[in-house]
């Protein structure tokens, strides 16, 4: 599979430098399960960070802080370490994103957004928030804006806008000149993974009204 | 460490000190790392916007997990101080957040019992390249690559490109894939 849309320097860095909302890492975690040529990019850009780190001036850190240290290895209490990320359960939706949902799709508590079109909203802390969305195959998403930055991970299935079509792993960056009309492919229901910083805007006076009930 | 090592290879000597960490628990090298990291670290995560005591609480906790963590370390996959920096980051991200961060998949690494000494070595040198590549960055710059690794850019600074180098990156992350595809066993395109 090869992943034609990745992330762009800015949420690779951000990723990279921990100051994302935690809603953005989540779909950065998931896209990076799903493409190894961003992941390489992670690397790039952690490697900076570990340079920027080093040449961050010091601060002293405070007498006996070694000894501490070496008395909290030794007393042998602090191996509660969570274990290593491993794709134990191949599926739909990636290791990252299980942990959020509690499974894979079959999991998902979907409620609906009429047209077809379900929503599940993920548990984040911060102001950003992720969402899952599921379009029913040929089915369009309602034409809308975005006030800040929505990403959009494609997990099964695909979509198409005005900028190109989005398949398993693609992810699309919005930003506010962005007004886009998301169809379904065809071949399978799409479900994707969304995060925004900000409301979505949508064009037409019906979903906006819908917008507060169904927080997208 | 003889007087012909060159100071060019010092970001190898660290890889060499938590490798004696892994294999023989050696409380030196670890001490070594400790002076030189752990105040480094606290420096960083006070620009990041830690207080004091948190700074030096999630050094202090860094430097723990790089004790026990050690033998998770490769050296043909990050450096030294690339290694560390990401676990201090995620220090920091569990502390300001309490909670884990969602993390990509572990990726299936062939069975391997020693990385292959050249990828290291071309990997610890692509590291250099870029310190010498940000360091040749413009003051303003440089400015703003450091502050965007603290999560201190204004909004208008976020949407500017960094300027950062793309030859030096590109070359760093061209060594990650061609490492990743080789341990998939798919050939290099």
């Amino acid at each position: 599979m090869t992943v034609k849309h990745l992330l762009n320097e800015q949420l690779l860095m951000g990723y990279a430098a921990g100051i994302l909302p935690e809603a953005f890492d989540l779909v950065v975690a998931s896209h990076l399960s799903l493409s190894d040529e961003s992941r390489a990019m992670l690397g790039g850009y952690e490697a900076v960070g570990g340079v920027v780190m080093e040449e961050t001036e010091s601060v002293e850190m405070g007498a006996h802080a070694l000894e501490s240290v070496m008395a909290r290895i030794k007393s042998g209490k602090e191996i509660t370490e969570k274990p290593a990320v491993r794709a134990t359960r191949p599926g739909v939706l990636p290791e990252p994103l299980q942990e959020y949902v509690g499974g894979d799709v079959d999991k998902i508590k979907w409620r609906p957004l009429g047209g077809g079109v379900k929503q599940a909203i993920l548990p984040t802390s911060g102001k950003a928030q992720a969402r899952l969305l599921l379009i029913p195959a040929g089915v369009a998403v309602p034409d809308h804006g975005h006030r800040g930055t929505e990403l959009t991970l494609v997990l099964q299935g695909s979509f198409s806008d005005e900028v190109d079509r989005f398949s398993r792993g693609d992810i699309e960056i919005a930003d506010e000149d962005l007004n886009h009309q998301p169809v379904a492919g065809p071949e399978a229901d799409c479900i994707c993974l969304a995060a925004t910083d900000a409301p979505l805007r949508f064009n037409s006076l019906i979903p906006r009204l819908l917008q507060p009930i169904f927080r997208i | 460490m003889g007087p012909t090592e060159q100071p060019r290879s010092q970001g190898k000597d660290w890889n060499a000190q938590i490798l004696r960490v892994r294999n023989h628990r050696d409380e030196a090298a670890f001490a070594a790392l400790f002076s030189h990291f752990a105040p480094r670290i606290k420096g960083f995560l006070i620009k990041s916007g830690a207080s004091g005591t948190m700074a030096e609480e999630c050094a202090q906790e860094t430097m723990i997990t790089l004790w026990h963590k050690a033998h998770l370390f490769d050296p043909s996959r990050a450096s030294a101080a690339t290694w560390i920096f990401t676990i201090a980051r995620n220090k920091k991200i569990d502390a300001f957040r309490r909670a884990a961060r969602p993390e990509p998949e572990d990726l299936p690494w062939g069975p391997e019992p020693e990385p292959e000494a050249a990828d290291a070595l071309a990997l610890s040198q692509e590291t250099e390249h870029l310190a010498t590549a940000l360091n040749a960055l413009p003051e303003k710059q440089r400015d703003i690559v450091k502050r965007a690794y603290y999560g201190d850019l204004t909004h208008s600074e976020l949407a500017e490109e960094t300027g950062l180098p793309l030859g030096t990156i590109k070359s760093r992350i061209r060594l990650a894939l061609d490492r990743l595809r080789q341990t998939l066993n798919e050939p290099v395109k």
